[in-house]
C-alpha cells in the first residue's frame, strides 16, 4: 500500500470529471421533477445518449456532434416516456423502469459494432492565466468545456426557477398541477417541455461517460449513475446548488475509491467498488428526514376533464 | 378530436384483453425491428414463439420453459404484492444474488457431508438471505422514510460487488485449479436441486413458483392482509381510515418479495446454474418486473405471463443461433412489451372519445 502515490491535484481535478455526468442528469431530472413528473428512465436515457453520442463522434470525427447527438438521443427517449405518461396516463414508475430496460436494450444494439473502438478525444481548455495558477489552474480551470457547460447548467436552472416567470410557471404545475390548470397553463405542455430537456440532459451526461470519462463503449457502462443522479436529486432537496454539492461529494467518492484501487490498499476492490452506492444510501437516509421540499404533485397523473 | 374519457370503473374486457393486445402489438414491432436488422421478420418471430414449442427440437426447450419461468414467476409473485400496494421492490436481482449466495455458503459448508437435511437448509438460507437483503430497504422507509425504490436499486450494484468478492475469494472452489466460482452443486448429491422427474425440467424452484401462486391467490381473495394491501393500492385514504397499518405493510410486501427472490437465487444455483460465480445473475429480477406487469399483478397472469417470457428468452437463444439476431434485440423485445402494455393499458380505466370541441 502507497498513499503517497495518491496526487491531492490529480484526484480533486477527476473528481470534477467524475461528477460531471451525474451533474448533468440530475439537474434534468430536477426540472423534470419540479415539474411534477418523476422519470425513473434515467439510467436509460443516459446509456442511450452515451451510445448515441459515442457512435456519432466515432462516424464524423466530432465530440461536439456527438453530445448534440446524445441530447437528442436522450429527449426521443423521453419522448416515449412523455407518450406513456402524459398521453396514455399511465403509471409513472412503471414507465420509468420500462425506459430504462428499454433503453439498456436499445443501447446493446445501436453499440456491437462500437465495441472496442476509440472516440475522438475532445481538447482541454487552457485558459491563458488561470490555467497557470499552480494547485488550482490544473484542478479547476483545465478541463474539457462540457464540465463548465455542467457547471453553467447549474446557475441557469437555479436562475430559470428561481427567478424567471417560466421558473414559476413550473413550479406551479409541479405544485399543484389542477390549480395550475385552473388558471389556464397547460400542464400537458410544460410537462412536456420539462421531461424532454431531461431527456436531453440525461443524453448529454451519459455521453461524457463514454466519450470522455471512460472513453470507450460497452454495455451497461453507465452502471447505476442514472439512479445516483435520482438520489441526488432527493439529497438536494430539489435544489440546484445541492445538486452540485452532492455531485462533487459522489464524484469525490468514485474517484477516492479508485485511487485507492490503484495505490493497493489492503481492503479487496469489490468492497471498494461498492463504496459509492453504500454511501449515496447512508446519504438518502441522512437527508430523507427532510420530505416537506418535494413537489406536492410529484408523481401524480394529471387529467383535465372539460 | 379525440378525449380521454374516464371510466366509472375499470373496463373487465380490457383489463382481460389488454396483455393480448400488447403482446400482438409487440410482435409486429418487434418484426419490423427484426426487419430492419436484415432479418426476416416472420421468420424469427416463428423462431421466437413457434420453434422451442412445436420445432423439431421442442423436445429439448419445452423442459426450458419450466427452467426459465420458475424463477421468473416466484420473482414477479412477490414483486407483485408490492406493486398492487404502491410498493416498489425494483432490486430484486440483488435479493436474488444474495438468496443464492447464502444459500450455497449454507451448503458448501457441509461439504462433502452427505445428508437429507443439507438441501432444506439451503432452501432456508436463501429465503433468509432475500429476506433480510430486502429488510435494509423496508426497514430504512419505515424508520427513516427512504424512497425503497432507490435503496433497493442501490443494493443490486453492492450485491453484484458481493458476488463478485465471493466468487474470488470465500466460496472459491479449492480444487478449481485457480479459476472464478464456487464448488458445483451438480456434483454434490445433497446440495443438488435435481429435476424431480428427468427430462421434464420440473425442479424444486418450479414446485415453489407453482406453491407461490397458489399462496398469493389466496393471500389476495382471501386473506385481510391481501385486502389491505389492495386497498392500500387503489384508495390510500381510505386504506388509512380503514385502520391498515403501512408500516406492517412495507415490510411484509418487502420482505415477502425478498424472501422469493432469495429462494428463486437458491433454486438457480443449486440447479440449472451450479455454481457461484461472476456472472451468476442474468437479469431475473428485472426481467420479472415486466412479468409482473404482463400478469396484471395477478398470480394467475403472472404464471402466463412468466411462461411466455420464458419462451422470449428460449426462442431469443434460439434466434441468436439459427439466425444470428444479437441478443440485445431480444431485450429491446421484451422492454417493447412493457411498454405497449402500459400504453394500451389505458383503455381499461378510461375511454377514447371523438368530441367536437367548440371555442368557448
Amino acid at each position: 500500500m502507497d498513499l503517497s502515490s495518491i496526487s491531492p491535484v490529480l484526484l480533486l481535478a477527476s473528481l470534477m470529471v467524475a461528477a460531471t455526468p451525474i451533474l448533468i442528469a440530475a439537474l434534468g431530472e430536477l426540472v423534470v421533477e419540479r415539474a411534477g413528473v418523476l422519470n425513473l428512465g434515467i439510467e436509460g436515457m443516459m446509456i442511450t445518449g452515451a451510445i448515441c453520442g459515442f457512435a456519432v463522434a466515432v462516424e464524423t470525427g466530432s465530440p461536439l456532434l456527438g453530445f448534440i447527438a446524445a441530447a437528442i438521443g436522450g429527449a426521443l427517449l423521453s419522448l416515449l416516456f412523455v407518450l406513456l405518461t402524459q398521453f396514455a396516463l399511465a403509471n409513472q414508475v412503471a414507465s420509468g423502469l420500462a425506459l430504462t430496460l428499454f433503453g439498456l436494450g436499445l443501447s446493446a444494439l445501436l453499440g456491437q459494432k462500437y465495441v472496442g473502438v476509440k472516440p475522438p478525444p475532445i481538447a482541454k481548455l487552457h485558459i491563458p492565466v488561470l490555467s497557470d495558477i499552480p494547485f488550482f489552474g490544473p484542478v479547476l480551470f483545465s478541463h474539457d468545456i462540457v464540465v463548465y457547460l455542467g457547471l453553467a447548467l447549474v446557475v441557469a436552472v437555479w436562475y430559470m426557477l428561481k427567478y424567471t416567470r417560466a421558473g414559476l410557471i413550473l413550479r406551479g404545475v409541479g405544485e399543484n398541477h389542477d390549480a395550475a390548470h385552473a388558471l389556464g397553463y397547460k400542464v400537458i405542455r410544460v410537462r412536456i417541455m420539462a421531461i424532454t430537456f431531461g431527456g436531453a440532459c440525461a443524453g448529454v451526461g451519459g455521453a461524457y461517460i463514454s466519450l470522455i470519462r471512460v472513453p470507450q463503449w460497452t454495455e451497461g457502462m453507465t452502471a447505476g449513475a442514472g439512479w445516483i443522479a435520482l438520489a441526488l436529486v432527493v439529497f438536494a432537496s430539489w435544489k440546484a446548488g445541492r445538486v452540485m454539492l452532492g455531485a462533487y461529494l459522489f464524484g469525490g467518492v468514485t474517484v477516492l475509491q479508485l485511487n485507492l484501487q490503484a495505490a493497493g490498499v489492503s481492503i479487496p476492490v469489490e468492497y471498494l467498488s461498492m463504496s459509492p452506492y453504500v454511501i449515496t444510501i447512508i446519504v438518502l437516509v441522512i437527508m430523507s428526514a427532510d420530505k416537506s421540499r418535494a413537489p406536492a404533485s410529484l408523481g401524480r397523473i394529471f387529467h383535465a376533464t372539460q | 378530436m379525440l378525449t380521454l374519457e374516464k371510466r366509472p370503473q375499470p373496463s373487465k374486457f380490457w383489463t382481460y384483453m389488454t396483455p393480448l393486445v400488447a403482446v400482438i402489438v409487440t410482435m409486429i414491432a418487434g418484426g419490423m425491428l427484426f426487419a430492419a436488422l436484415g432479418k426476416n421478420p416472420f421468420t424469427a418471430i416463428g423462431t421466437i414463439f413457434w420453434e422451442p414449442l412445436f420445432g423439431e427440437f421442442s423436445f429439448y426447450y419445452r423442459p426450458q420453459l419450466l427452467v426459465k419461468g420458475g424463477p421468473l414467476i416466484l420473482i414477479a409473485i412477490g414483486l407483485s404484492l408490492g406493486f398492487r400496494a404502491g410498493i416498489w421492490n425494483i432490486g430484486a436481482e440483488g435479493q436474488y444474488i444474495i438468496g443464492a449466495i447464502c444459500g450455497a455458503a449454507v451448503g458448501l459448508a457441509f461439504y462433502p457431508a452427505e445428508s437429507w437435511i443439507i438441501f432444506p437448509l439451503m432452501v432456508i438460507a436463501g429465503a433468509l438471505g432475500g429476506l433480510l437483503w430486502a429488510m435494509i430497504p423496508a426497514l430504512l422507509k419505515v424508520r427513516f422514510g427512504t424512497n425503497e425504490i432507490l435503496v433497493s436499486l442501490m443494493l443490486v450494484y453492492v450485491a453484484e460487488q458481493l458476488l463478485a468478492s465471493m466468487s474470488l475469494g470465500l466460496l472459491k472452489n479449492p480444487e478449481g485449479f485457480g479459476f472464478p466460482g464456487s464448488r458445483n452443486f451438480q456434483q454434490y448429491a445433497s446440495g443438488h436441486n435435481a429435476e424431480l422427474i428427468t427430462g421434464s425440467g420440473m425442479h424444486w424452484g418450479v414446485v415453489a413458483a407453482f406453491i407461490a401462486v397458489i399462496f398469493a391467490y389466496i393471500l389476495l381473495n382471501r386473506h385481510i392482509l391481501g385486502f389491505h394491501i389492495r386497498l392500500t393500492g387503489q384508495a390510500p385514504r381510505a386504506a388509512r381510515f380503514a385502520g391498515v397499518n403501512p408500516k406492517l405493510l412495507v415490510v411484509f410486501c418487502l420482505g415477502a418479495s425478498g424472501a422469493l427472490a432469495g429462494l428463486a437465487g437458491l433454486f438457480e444455483v443449486s440447479g440449472p446454474s451450479g455454481q457461484i460465480s461472476i456472472d451468476f445473475n442474468s437479469g431475473y429480477g428485472f426481467t420479472a418486473i415486466i412479468v409482473a406487469f404482463l400478469g396484471r399483478l395477478h398470480p394467475v397472469g403472472i404464471l402466463l405471463a412468466g411462461l411466455l417470457m420464458a419462451l422470449t428468452y428460449i426462442g431469443g437463444e434460439i434466434a441468436q443461433s439459427n439466425l444470428g439476431l444479437p441478443a440485445a434485440a431480444i431485450q429491446v423485445f421484451q422492454g417493447m412489451l412493457l411498454f405497449f402494455l402500459l400504453a394500451i393499458d389505458m383503455l381499461t380505466n378510461y375511454r377514447i372519445k371523438l368530441t367536437n370541441r367548440r371555442v368557448a
